[in-house]
């Protein structure tokens, strides 16, 4: 807390300390303008700069307008800030209240007659045992402080740290949670909770237990991924670190390399996204130019002129109701990307009532029923993974046979009013391209568009094809993150 | 632009003063609106509905002892619905009046274009107050893009332009809220000029102390059940999460019906309270039966 106060006698120490992270919002890709820049500076005069949270609740209200770059703004945040804040020197009650257990463990051991062990106590040799004890321990009482100590016995002990050696903070974070198990030592406690109550558990009262349980590890977890972030920071530097671990924001991950966790905030992002589509589509139609000359109602108005048609009128284009097919590849190279795809899918056709969605690997069903009448998105996708069927001699991708398919079932059904989309990588594995399929559809659909999940400069080496595709497509599109694929809406207006 | 006294004292006065008319705010929330009140800023609040984003703007307003002015937003809402309007009728009355006594033209158009004839609405309502007010402007996502840019004069500049009369300066800056469902994306324009704070699901304790404040006759315990029951309920997947308003009621409902142990059985046929989906109740009830081991195993299935 002491070295703050010259910081705040000197504004413009302030000043460069935050020009300095406002850089790094920056380069972690967050748009910072600049009056936002000038609200954050004058935001921090008011706030009490010992008040930590304060401190970053004003600068995240001033400098980060969307909530989904909340996560990115507190990494920065914590690294940018590790070394200067109070809290990385926080937490002695912490190291307290684990001596504290050490000797009430210590003491119960006594009774059991284990005999007293060579002194323990200090927190720096502790074994894995203890460490196991400590961390049920401070689940089961969910005890903050006590948490925050067991997380860093746990780095201590588990991580391996190396100074110097050039790896990311999630490398520590997987070898320690991987020797704390914490899966084990959850179905542990749920068995404590079991016997502690008096009568048998109901599946509410176990499930509430179990969701108790899960919050506080997650806690935990949380926990211990800001010992090692701080840990890294002291070891190489605020510069490097910020560097390493940027996250990248919703916007920028990749499709196909999402976690689970990003693929949840993805899902979110989709809806408003699909909206936007549809207004798109909508909007062109309703610009739609004066149609034909209407015969009919120009000689009935000419009666008002004695017979001259003085007042040509013209029909007005009904307005067609766009139709969408959407082909989307669901093999296992594009896997994470095809479970995007369907979430996309199922989001589109929530907006347009006429979405028919296909789905092929080698072979190709249309999985429109399997989207309608269910509101839940999770159990569509797993409709459309066990009941389309989708294979037809290997489980290999095979473009061309499952656009033959394609064209000789639903060709005709394709119209003027129809937009055709097909999301893939177009590795073919070798086999017969088929991209007459593709130049047919292209005449008679209103357009065609292709969105592939890979980068393009991986685009026709090995077995891609889609340079072969291309040629029939009104357009080919990367589309491997939420930002490419909103560029395409952008492109279809 | 006219001097400004400050509000609140310290983020701690503001909590204090929120918790004072029954709204339980956390760190944050207390935080940007003492910012707020300090920097002369717009706060826009963004989150799930039912998370009490426009209570927040009420409870400010009561708690500071201002009048609270509301401008809901709607698809199709205009310059006449938010700003001002000119009322024509009376317009038209008064030349029809003037008529006759042989006035000079200049002289009518003078009289009907001054703040007699000026029908005020919110926006403008807000910037002329003297007394102190709380502006609300709620769901502005519902508003198309186009219409937001007529938000933008009197947020940054806390002034309005009436093209027959002048600019309208705010004599006293007021506290502008605005809330969003986020159902799209507000233009960039708009987010520059506010603060932004995004108000979510309160936590476990937070929860618990809030349907205490909000139902004075609950059991603790009850209130820790129907917290954690919710909070159970939200971790589904389910197209609308229950929002906090929703938890009150129900909190209410077990408390009317006399329930002071909430099993299974009292959850399922009360679930229709916090769910208003179909389905979604429809899953609830079916997570709500099973054992927890089958839940994992099936989760691990997919």
């Amino acid at each position: 807390m002491t070295d703050l106060h010259p910081e705040r006698a000197a504004g413009e120490a302030m000043t460069e300390l935050l020009a300095g992270f406002i850089q790094e919002l920056r380069q972690a890709g967050l748009p910072v303008s600049l009056t936002e820049n000038l609200d954050a500076m004058e935001a921090v005069k008011h706030i009490p700069l010992e008040d930590r949270e304060a401190f970053k609740y004003a600068l995240a209200a001033t400098l980060v307008k969307n909530n989904t770059h909340w996560r990115a703004f507190e990494t920065v945040f914590e690294v940018y800030f590790s070394l200067r804040g109070s809290q990385f020197r926080m937490g002695d009650g912490g190291d307290d209240a684990l001596a504290q257990l050490l000797e009430e463990l210590e003491q119960q051991e006594e009774m059991q007659g284990d005999g007293p062990r060579n002194g323990s106590g200090g927190g720096e040799s502790l074994t894995p045992e203890e460490i196991a004890e400590m961390l049920y321990k401070a689940l089961q009482r969910g005890d903050d402080a006590l948490m925050r100590a067991v997380a860093r016995q746990a780095v201590r002990r588990f991580a391996g740290m190396e100074p110097g050696r050039p790896v990311g903070g999630t490398y520590y974070l997987y070898r320690t949670l991987r020797n704390l198990d914490l899966d084990a030592v959850l179905e542990k406690l749920m068995n404590q909770a079991r016997q502690d109550s008096p009568e048998a558990l109901s599946p509410l009262e176990e499930r509430l237990e179990h969701d108790e349980y899960q919050s506080r590890i997650d806690q935990l977890k949380k926990e211990i991924e800001g010992e090692i972030r701080r840990a890294l920071v002291a070891d190489r530097g605020v510069e490097a670190m910020a560097r390493t671990l940027r996250k990248p924001l919703p916007e920028d991950v990749d499709f196909m390399h999402a976690s689970r966790e990003e693929m949840a905030s993805l899902r979110k992002a989709i809806y408003p996204l699909t909206r936007k589509l549809a207004v798109r589509l909508a909007r062109k139609r309703r610009h739609g130019r004066k149609g034909p000359l209407d015969f009919r109602n120009t000689v009935r108005h000419s009666l008002s002129y004695g017979g001259v048609p003085a007042e040509p009128k013209f029909k007005y284009p009904r307005p067609t109701k766009p139709e969408i097919f959407v082909i989307a590849d669901i093999s296992g190279s594009v896997a994470s990307f095809a479970r995007f795809t369907l979430h996309l899918v199922y989001a589109i056709s929530g907006q347009f009532s006429k979405v028919r969605a296909f789905v092929f690997i080698d072979g190709l069903d249309e999985v429109t029923r399997l989207f309608e009448g269910i509101d839940d998105i999770a159990e569509a996708v797993h409709r459309v993974n066990t009941e389309a069927d989708v294979v037809w001699v290997d489980g290999h991708s095979d473009y061309g046979h499952a656009f033959e398919v394609f064209w000789q079932r639903y060709g005709k059904e394709i119209s003027s009013k129809t937009t055709v989309m097909i999301l893939g990588d177009a590795r073919n594995n070798y086999h017969a391209s088929q991209a007459w399929v593709l130049k047919e559809i292209e005449k008679r659909a209103r357009h065609l568009y292709w969105l592939n999940p890979e980068p393009k400069s991986y685009w026709d080496t090995g077995d891609s094809i889609v340079g072969e595709y291309a040629n029939h497509c009104d357009g080919t599109f990367e589309c491997r993150n939420l930002r490419q694929l909103e560029k395409f809406v952008d492109y279809l207006a | 632009m006219p001097d400004q006294t400050y509000r609140f004292e310290s983020v701690a006065e503001v909590r204090e003063g929120l918790r004072n008319v029954d709204y339980l705010s956390d760190e944050g929330i207390a935080g940007i609106v003492y910012l707020a009140d300090r920097l002369g800023k717009p706060i826009l609040v963004e989150g799930p509905a039912g998370t009490g984003k426009t209570q927040l703007a009420k409870s400010v307003a009561e708690m500071s002892g201002a009048r609270l002015i509301r401008l809901q937003c709607y698809e199709g809402l205009d310059e006449s619905k938010a700003l001002f309007e000119w009322n024509y009728k009376k317009q038209l009355l008064r030349i029809q009046a003037e008529r006759g006594e042989g006035n000079a033209w200049e002289q009518i158009e003078d009289d009907i274009f001054s703040d007699e004839f000026l029908l005020t609405r919110p926006l403008l309502e807000a910037i002329t107050a003297d007394d102190p007010v709380v502006l609300l402007i709620d769901e502005v996502d519902r508003v198309e893009v186009e219409t937001e840019a007529l938000l933008l004069e009197i947020l940054s500049d806390y002034q309005v332009s009436i093209p027959e009369l002048g600019t309208i300066v705010a004599k006293q800056i007021p506290l502008v809220f605005l809330t969003s469902n986020n159902t799209r994306e507000l233009s960039e324009a708009l987010k520059r000029r506010c603060l932004f704070l995004h108000v979510d699901y309160p936590d476990l304790e937070r929860e618990k102390e809030i349907v205490l404040t909000k139902v004075p006759d609950i059991t603790d315990s009850l209130a820790d059940q129907v917290a954690r029951i919710v909070r159970s309920i939200r971790q589904l997947e389910l197209k609308k999460a229950p929002s906090v308003s929703e938890t009150i009621d129900w909190a209410r409902t077990l408390l009317l019906l006399g329930i002071e142990h909430v099993d299974a059985e009292t959850a399922k046929a009360t679930i229709n309270i916090l769910l208003k989906y179909q389905s979604d109740i429809t899953k609830a009830v079916r997570e709500l039966d099973q054992e927890h081991g089958t839940i994992q195993k099936a989760s691990a299935g997919k």
